[in-house]
C-alpha cells in the first residue's frame, strides 16, 4: 500500500483521480441513454401525471433505487475485501416480515402498523448482519462462505414467514415507501439519494471511510497502527444488511406484495456487478460511492433498454453480457492503453498509463 | 489463526449439512410400513414437488382432501424441490408395498431406474401435473395434468371472439413466463396459433416477466412508454397480470377497459381483480386434481385400463362469472 497518497495530499489529488474513474461509467450510461433515444424518440420526455413525474427516466431511477441501496452496502463490504452474498435473501426476509405484520394486523392502513412493520424488518436485518459480521470478523470464516449460509438459509426463512404464499397487503402508507411520491418525486428515489448522501458524508467527512479501506487494503498494517478490524468488519455487514432490508421494503411495497420465492432473487450478483462497474476493486482497499450509483443506474438502464427495444427474451442475457463486457473493457486502462492509435480523442496518455500503473500496483498489493 | 479459521469453517459446514439432512429426511413414515392393501383399503403413495407456491399448496390440499373423501389411505411425501428426495420417497413407497404411486416429477429426466423398480414390484404409477421424458411409456399408467398449449389456445379464442366484429389492428403485448419453462413455451405457442390466423392481431411486444408481480409491473411500465396504443395484455400467469395492472393504473389508464387483460391460472387475487373489472378473462390452470386422481387410483388399483393422458377439468372465467366463482376459490 505504499502507493496510497498520504492523508495530507488527499484533496485535489483524489478528486482528479475520482474524476477519471467516474468518466468511463458516466460515458457508458450516457451512451446507453442516447442509444435509447435513437429508437424511442420520446425516451427523455418527462411529464407530470396525477401530480407526479412520469417517464422512462423516472422508471429507471425508481427501479434503480433498490439496486443502488443493495450495491451501496455491498460497496462498503467489498472495500474491506469481503463480499455479501446474503443480500438477496435479506431483501426477501425484510419484505416478508413487513408484509406479514401489516397483513395480520387489525389496522393495515395505520401509521403505527407500518412503522412497526418497518422497525421489525430493520431490526431483524441488524441481527442477520450481526450473524454475518460475527462469522467473518470473530470466527474468521471467509466472507463468501459465511454469507453463502444466509443466502441459502435466508430464502427458506422468507418462505417460512410467508408460508410459501404471496402475501398481498392493502396499505397506502406502506405503498409510499416503494411506490409513493413526495413533491412529485418517487419517494424511493429520494430515500435512496438521502441514504447515499449520508453514507458519503459519514465515510468521506470522517476517518471512517479511510479506516474501512485500511481493513481491506492491508489488514496487518492496519492492526499495527491500532485499527480494530473486527468492529469495522461487523459494522459493514450490519450496514449491508440494513441497506438490503430497506431495498426489500421498497420492492415489496412497490407491488403491494411479499414474494418469499422471488423477491431480490440474484440481486446480489447485480449489486456486485454495479460495484465493479463503478470502479471499486474486488480486492478491497478502495471504494467509490459515486461509481456504485452509476453502476446501478447502468444496470437498470440496460434492463429498461431491453424492454423498450423489444430484445427477445431468449437473447436478453447475451445482449446484457455484451454490454457488460464492453463496459468492463472500456474501463480497463490496460485495454485502453493497448489501442492508443484508434482512439486519439481519448484522455491524455500520460494520465491513462499512470492510472494503469496505479491500478496494477494496487492489484498486486 | 489459519487453524482457527479452518476449525470454524468446518463447524459451520457441519452445522449446515446436518441442517440440510434434517430437512430432507421427511420421507414417509416407515413405522406404518407393510400395511398397504391388507385391510381392503387402497393405499396411495403421493410424492409432491414441494410447497413453492400457492398453486402447489392448493394442489396438495386437494389431493389430501380427495383421498379422505374417497376412503383411500394416503402416504404423503414432500420432496422440497429435490429429485433425490422424490426418488427416495418412491423407493420407500415400494418397500411399503403401497397399491398405487402418484407423483409430480420435479424435473423431466432421470426417472427410468426408479420407475422400473416400481414396475418390477407390480405397483402402477400415475404422473400428475408434470410429465417425464422417458421413452418407455409402459413405466407409468397415465399422466394427469393441464395442457398448457390448450390454455394458450383458450386465451386466443376468447380474444378472437371479443374482437370478432372489430376492424383492428389490435395491438397485443405479451408477458411471458420464465424463459424456457414448459408453461411459458406452450402458453405462448397455443396463443400464437390462434391469433396468427387473423392479420388484425399484432403482438407488438413480448418480454419475460419471470412469472412474478414485480417483473410484470416493471416490464409493463416499459411497454406503456414504448408503445402508445396497446389494446390487449396477455399475461402467462395471474401474478404478472396483477403487477401489470398497477403499472397501467399509474399510467393513468383503466385496466380492463383501455387495455383488455387476459391471464392464466385463476388464483384468488385474480378473481378479486376480475370482480373489480380490472381483468377481463382468466383461463384456469386447475391444481384441484385430487378427485380425478382418486378416480384414476381406484381404476388402476382395480386393474382397469385408463387413457394414457387425462386432462384436468379447467374452465375459462369471464367478469360476469367471477363474482359467483370468487367465494369458491380455494387458492
Amino acid at each position: 500500500m505504499t502507493n496510497r497518497p498520504a492523508v495530507t495530499a488527499r484533496g485535489p489529488m483524489t478528486r482528479r483521480l475520482a474524476g477519471h474513474r467516474l468518466l468511463w461509467p458516466s460515458l457508458v450510461l450516457i451512451a446507453l441513454l442516447l442509444g435509447n433515444l435513437a429508437f424511442t424518440h420520446d425516451f427523455f420526455a418527462v411529464r407530470i401525471r396525477d401530480g407526479h413525474l412520469y417517464g422512462s427516466l423516472v422508471d429507471i431511477l425508481q427501479y434503480g433505487a433498490p439496486l443502488t441501496l443493495v450495491a451501496l452496502g455491498m460497496t462498503m463490504v467489498i472495500a474491506t475485501r469481503g463480499i455479501d452474498l446474503s443480500v438477496g435473501s435479506t431483501v426477501a426476509i425484510a419484505g416478508a416480515l413487513a408484509c406479514e405484520h401489516i397483513a395480520t394486523s387489525s389496522d393495515p392502513g395505520g401509521a403505527t402498523t407500518v412503522l412497526t412493520a418497518v422497525a421489525v424488518a430493520l431490526g431483524v436485518a441488524v441481527v442477520l448482519g450481526l450473524c454475518n459480521g460475527l462469522l467473518v470478523a470473530r470466527l474468521g470464516v471467509q466472507p463468501i462462505v459465511a454469507t453463502l449460509i444466509l443466502m441459502v438459509a435466508g430464502r427458506g426463512v422468507a418462505q417460512l414467514i410467508t408460508d410459501g404464499q404471496i402475501i398481498t397487503v392493502n396499505s397506502d402508507k406502506y405503498h409510499m415507501i416503494g411506490g409513493g411520491h413526495l413533491l412529485t418525486f418517487p419517494f424511493a428515489v429520494l430515500l435512496a439519494a438521502v441514504l447515499v448522501a449520508l453514507t458519503a458524508l459519514v465515510t468521506r467527512r470522517s476517518a471512517l471511510g479511510l479506516l474501512i479501506e485500511s481493513v481491506g487494503g492491508n489488514p496487518a498494517a492496519g492492526r499495527l497502527t491500532g485499527i480494530r478490524a473486527a468492529g469495522l468488519l461487523t459494522l459493514v455487514y450490519v450496514f449491508s444488511a440494513l441497506c438490503a432490508a430497506v431495498a426489500g421494503l421498497m420492492i415489496s411495497s412497490n407491488v403491494n406484495a411479499a414474494d418469499g420465492n422471488n423477491a431480490g432473487l440474484w440481486i446480489e450478483l447485480d449489486a456486485i456487478l454495479a460495484v465493479v462497474i463503478g470502479g471499486t476493486a474486488l480486492t478491497g482497499g478502495r471504494f467509490s460511492l459515486g461509481g456504485t450509483v452509476l453502476g446501478a443506474m447502468i444496470i437498470q438502464t440496460l434492463s429498461t433498454t431491453v424492454y423498450t427495444l423489444g430484445v427477445p427474451p431468449e437473447t436478453t442475457l447475451v445482449f446484457k453480457a455484451f454490454v457488460v463486457i464492453a463496459v468492463c473493457l472500456v474501463q480497463s486502462p490496460v485495454f485502453r492503453a493497448k489501442m492508443p492509435r484508434r482512439r486519439k480523442a481519448a484522455a491524455p496518455r500520460s494520465d491513462t498509463t499512470a492510472d494503469a500503473a496505479g491500478r496494477q500496483q494496487e492489484a498486486r498489493a | 489463526m489459519a487453524r482457527k479459521a479452518v476449525l470454524a469453517l468446518s463447524t459451520v459446514l457441519l452445522l449446515a449439512t446436518s441442517a440440510l439432512t434434517a430437512c430432507s429426511t421427511e420421507a414417509p413414515d416407515s413405522g406404518k410400513a407393510g400395511k398397504g392393501g391388507s385391510d381392503g383399503k387402497i393405499t396411495l403413495g403421493f410424492a409432491q414437488v414441494g410447497a413453492e407456491s400457492g398453486w402447489r399448496t392448493a394442489n396438495t390440499k386437494s389431493v389430501q382432501d380427495a383421498a379422505k373423501k374417497a376412503g383411500i389411505t394416503l402416504k404423503f411425501s414432500d420432496a422440497q424441490q429435490k429429485q433425490e428426495n422424490q426418488i427416495k420417497a418412491i423407493r420407500t413407497f415400494i418397500q411399503q408395498k403401497v397399491d398405487v404411486i402418484a407423483f409430480s416429477p420435479v424435473v423431466e429426466s432421470g426417472w427410468d431406474t426408479v420407475l422400473k423398480e416400481a414396475k418390477d414390484a407390480g405397483i402402477p404409477v400415475i404422473l400428475t401435473d408434470r410429465a417425464v421424458d422417458s421413452k418407455d411409456t409402459s413405466l407409468y399408467k397415465t399422466f394427469l395434468g393441464s395442457d398448457f398449449v390448450k390454455e394458450g389456445r383458450s386465451a386466443g379464442e376468447w380474444l378472437a371472439k371479443e374482437y370478432a366484429d372489430e376492424e383492428g389492428p389490435v395491438n397485443i403485448v405479451e408477458l411471458q413466463g420464465t424463459t424456457g419453462s414448459a408453461p411459458a413455451n406452450d402458453r405462448r405457442a397455443g396463443f400464437a396459433e390462434i391469433v396468427e390466423k387473423d392479420d388484425k392481431f399484432k403482438v407488438v411486444a413480448s418480454q419475460t416477466g419471470d412469472f412474478t408481480r414485480a417483473k410484470g409491473k416493471e416490464v409493463m411500465q416499459a411497454f406503456l412508454k414504448s408503445h402508445k396504443d396497446i389494446d390487449v395484455l396477455y399475461a402467462h400467469n395471474d401474478d404478472m397480470a396483477l403487477g401489470a395492472i398497477q403499472a397501467i393504473e399509474e399510467a393513468g389508464k383503466k385496466p380492463g377497459e383501455d387495455i383488455k387483460i387476459i391471464s392464466i391460472d385463476g388464483i384468488k387475487d385474480a378473481f378479486v381483480a376480475m370482480t373489480e373489472g380490472k381483468i377481463n378473462v382468466v383461463v384456469e390452470c386447475n391444481p384441484l386434481l385430487g378427485d380425478q386422481l382418486m378416480d384414476l387410483t381406484k381404476k388402476v388399483a382395480d386393474g382397469q385400463s385408463v387413457p394414457p393422458r387425462v386432462e384436468t377439468e379447467e374452465g375459462v372465467f369471464t367478469q360476469d362469472q367471477a363474482a359467483e366463482a370468487l367465494p369458491t376459490r380455494q387458492y
